[in-house]
């Protein structure tokens, strides 16, 4: 029987050290893949982000000249968005959605695969394009210039001739094929891959919120898809979508930017907000308060979504009707999402809380998003975002949503699950620096930009003479950019670390509720022995825990929770996917395709060549999924 | 990749609705299709009779030719449906015949689109000629990108089944092609009503 197991998983891993990463299917690589990728990129896109806030410390400085500016603050935001916060919502899903619904792998192991290899190939490609504006020694950037929301007709090519924007544009389509088969695995994989008894109620609220993102991907993902390629054959092939000469009209691209966009924004938030709600109710030893309204509140917010694109463009001229519709949907949206805090908060309340960094960081997600949420509010109201709009107002709440949001979920997950994954804790104590370093230097960043946004302050200027009140706002910026710089440093520091000489994790360390915890840390290339039988939301706690007589939860006499979860094959070879290098190949061949939009039309045969092979061989490999 | 003995789970699982995981990988992406075409006509619909040069959809098109030409597409369905009943109940050969005659008329079908290029590529519209050029080509031609990938899988079917390497119990692969056949004629009808027969100026 475990000669069986050994076979079946020597089968498994017929590669070996850098090669088993490259060849592999497993979701849990994968997705650490995903993260450490995602990682580099956020570094990246912080250097950016720190030069940006050099530049702008003082009045009339030229660290930076206006070419050089208008690039970097495009990769800042092209990076953070496209390659740091969607990945690493991506990274958790792949890494947790088989293990919280009880499952061997995702459903189709090797798309998995190409998907994160488009992805990593698509944000190496985007990256290239700094290198292609001449010597980049001398300060010439070739990177795409126009912002990360590319208005057209300055993305034209009378407007942008070089060829950042077409490195933009196909690298956006790129990584959108990877979003889009990595929205349809999870699907897939959530829908039809549930251990027995695990109802879609059942389900934790992070499966639930990772259902809904990748919903949002695969209907978002084709329209700004479609608007890239009109963009390509105006750009490349002199077609008229965006010339207005030829009777266009720019509003074209901002409508399917921002259809693409406002759903994008809940592709960000809703994993974290997905990833809080498993943190809060671990660390407080309660049930999650009202899971149905939390749940119900993500699925409204998916749909409603649809119904918020135009308040991105309050000022373009739309009338007075649309701006009026727009603005009431977005005070609309609100409500789901403030039934959700209330919900969280209600999860505190009255637990008895145990204040390790997750529940700090998850903590901290709540009042930065309260905050950054609140802020949203207020550019509902068409009158006003007229005054706020293309102000450092706007910088400030999307920073808010998004860093205060997004990634103080991120950072908890991070100290929530490391354990799960590596076997080790994270130092609770530099996770403390982490954490208060982060807050501070988050705070001190961004609530001056709300200030410098109400005293009139635009975005994306490269500099701004000195006496109009700016000054003191800007460096207080400054310094908090550096002070995250120092707590991400920490961060790095205290992985370093803890994975040498952290403490051992063993199972359970943080006695949690959902089934990923049931099995070993780091968990075995097939995740469970034996499938489990899942009885009631947290099914986990309600195998450690009964309810006593007045309500306090009472342990289960050791023994009886294994018990009660054997199901009846334990002990059989598990069938597990086989590794393959086609993914990888099939992936290489979209940037060669889009080398050769760029640069020869001759590169393009080849790229689908290796598109083909690796599709083919893909299709035709014995190995089953 | 053989494993030793047969395992429990050597079968496919049993899924949790009961869909099979491939034909809801084929639902998911044909909805996402939805949004793909429903963004390019959109794009058009709003420039229509917004080109302020010539030549312009009334001087071009050629009802009678597409109607044919749409109805080449529509009996290609037909032909799917008979392909994929063929192979339900083991006829491997009329599975053949008729997957040969499904990529038949979807060729013949790309065939009266490249005829309607180029014609209209002669009368002066291109790419760049005016908005209706532009939104048209690349609609259209999107369109015809799906039709060419269908019949490459369908060809690829088609020589897989000469080697004798499809079975009966492969009738899932021909039901996934059938599905995104039907879907990308369904695409057509739209825009043949839309695009066609709503001529606008």
């Amino acid at each position: 029987m475990a000669e069986a197991m050994k076979q079946a998983r020597g089968a498994g891993e017929p590669y070996h050290g850098i090669w088993s990463w490259l060849s592999t299917v497993d979701h849990k690589k994968i997705g650490v893949l995903y993260g450490v990728a995602a990682f580099i990129f956020f570094l990246a896109g912080g250097v950016e982000a720190l030069v940006v806030r050099l530049q702008l410390a003082r009045p009339n400085q030229s660290l930076l000249n206006p070419d050089q500016y208008n690039a970097i603050f495009t990769m800042h935001g092209t990076t953070m968005i496209f390659l740091v916060v969607m990945p690493l919502g991506v990274a958790f899903m792949n890494l947790l959605i088989p293990l919280m619904i009880g499952a061997r792998d995702v459903a189709f192991p090797r798309l998995n695969a190409f998907s994160f290899w488009v992805f990593l190939l698509g944000g190496i490609f985007l990256n290239v394009s700094f290198f292609t504006g001449g010597n980049i020694f001398k300060g010439q950037l070739g990177a795409p210039d126009t912002g990360w929301y590319g208005y057209a007709p300055l993305t034209e090519s009378a407007y942008s001739p070089g060829t950042g924007v077409d490195f933009w544009m196909l690298g956006i389509q790129i990584l959108g094929i990877a979003s889009l088969a990595g929205g349809f695995n999870f699907i897939v994989t959530i829908l039809n891959m549930r251990a027995p008894g695990m109802s879609l109620f059942r389900m934790p609220v992070f499966v639930w919120m990772s259902l809904v993102t990748s919903f949002l991907l695969i209907f978002a993902m084709p329209v700004i898809a479609v608007a890239m390629f009109e963009l390509t054959f105006d750009r490349l092939f002199s077609a008229n979508f965006f010339n207005a000469n030829a009777g266009a009209t720019p509003l074209l691209w901002q409508h399917m930017f921002w259809m693409f966009g406002h759903p994008e924004v809940y592709i960000l938030i809703l994993p974290a907000m997905g990833i809080v709600s498993e943190i809060l109710p671990t660390f407080s030893r309660k049930p999650l308060f009202g899971y149905p309204f939390v749940v119900f509140s993500g699925i409204a917010i998916g749909f409603m979504s649809w119904g918020v694109w135009a308040h991105h463009m309050f000022t373009s001229g739309l009338g007075t009707a649309a701006n009026s519709a727009f603005g009431i949907s977005t005070i609309m949206i609100s409500v789901p999402t403030g039934v959700k805090i209330f919900n969280w908060l209600a999860t505190l309340w009255g637990g008895n809380l145990r204040m390790k960094t997750p529940l700090y960081f998850a903590i901290g997600f709540i009042a930065m998003f309260t905050i950054g949420g609140l802020t949203g509010v207020t550019h509902s109201a068409v009158p006003s975002d007229y005054q706020q709009n293309d102000t450092y107002y706007i910088v400030a709440h999307f920073h808010q949503v998004l860093f205060g949001g997004a990634l103080f979920g991120i950072f908890g997950g991070i100290y929530y699950w490391f354990p799960k994954f590596t076997g080790k804790l994270l130092s609770d104590h530099l996770g403390k620096w982490n954490f208060w370093l982060m807050l501070i230097g988050f705070n001190l960043t961004f609530q001056p930009m709300m200030v410098l946004g109400l005293l009139g302050m635009p975005r994306r200027i490269q500099t701004y003479p000195s006496g109009l009140g700016w000054d003191f706002w800007n460096m207080l910026a400054t310094v908090g950019a550096f002070t995250i710089a120092v707590s991400v440093l920490v961060f790095m520091y205290n992985v370093f670390i803890s994975l040498r000489r952290g403490e051992a994790a063993g199972d359970d360390p943080w006695d949690a509720r959902t089934l990923e915890w049931s099995i070993p840390s780091p968990p075995p290339e097939h995740n469970f022995d034996v499938i489990p039988v899942v009885h009631s939301v947290d099914d986990w706690w309600h195998k450690k825990y009964v309810e006593g007589p007045d309500g306090v939860p009472v342990p289960v006499p050791a023994g009886a929770a294994v018990a009660t979860a054997t199901h009846g094959d334990a002990g059989h070879a598990i069938h597990m996917p086989s590794p393959s290098y086609f993914p990888l190949i099939a992936a290489c061949g979209l940037p060669v395709m889009a080398f050769g939009f760029i640069y020869s039309f001759a590169l393009i045969p080849v790229g689908v060549i290796i598109l083909a092979v690796g599709l083919f061989g893909w299709a035709l490999e014995p190995a089953s999924e | 990749m053989e494993y030793a003995g047969t395992p429990a789970h050597a079968q496919p699982l049993e899924t949790s609705t009961g869909l099979d995981n491939r034909k809801l990988l084929m639902w998911l992406f044909l909805g996402s299709e939805c949004l793909f075409f429903g963004s390019l006509i959109s794009a058009y619909l709003l420039y229509r009779d917004r080109s302020v040069v010539g030549p312009y959809p009334r001087e071009l098109y050629d009802i009678p030719f597409t109607s044919v030409s749409s109805f080449v597409l529509l009996m290609s369905s037909v032909s799917m449906v008979l392909a994929l009943a063929a192979i339900q109940r083991g006829d491997l050969r009329r599975m053949r015949v008729w997957l040969l005659c499904t990529a038949l008329l979807g060729t013949l079908f790309l065939s009266g689109q490249a005829y309607e290029f180029t014609t209209f590529y002669d009368k002066g519209l291109s790419l760049h000629s005016n908005l209706f050029g532009s939104t048209f080509f690349v609609l259209t031609g999107f369109h015809g990108a799906h039709v060419s990938i269908g019949v490459i899988i369908l060809l690829s079917i088609w020589v897989r089944s000469l080697q004798g390497k499809v079975k009966q119990s492969d009738s899932l692969n021909v039901e996934l092609i059938g599905l995104y056949w039907h879907f990308v004629d369904v695409v057509w009808i739209v825009i043949f009503t839309l695009v066609y027969l709503l001529t606008g100026r």
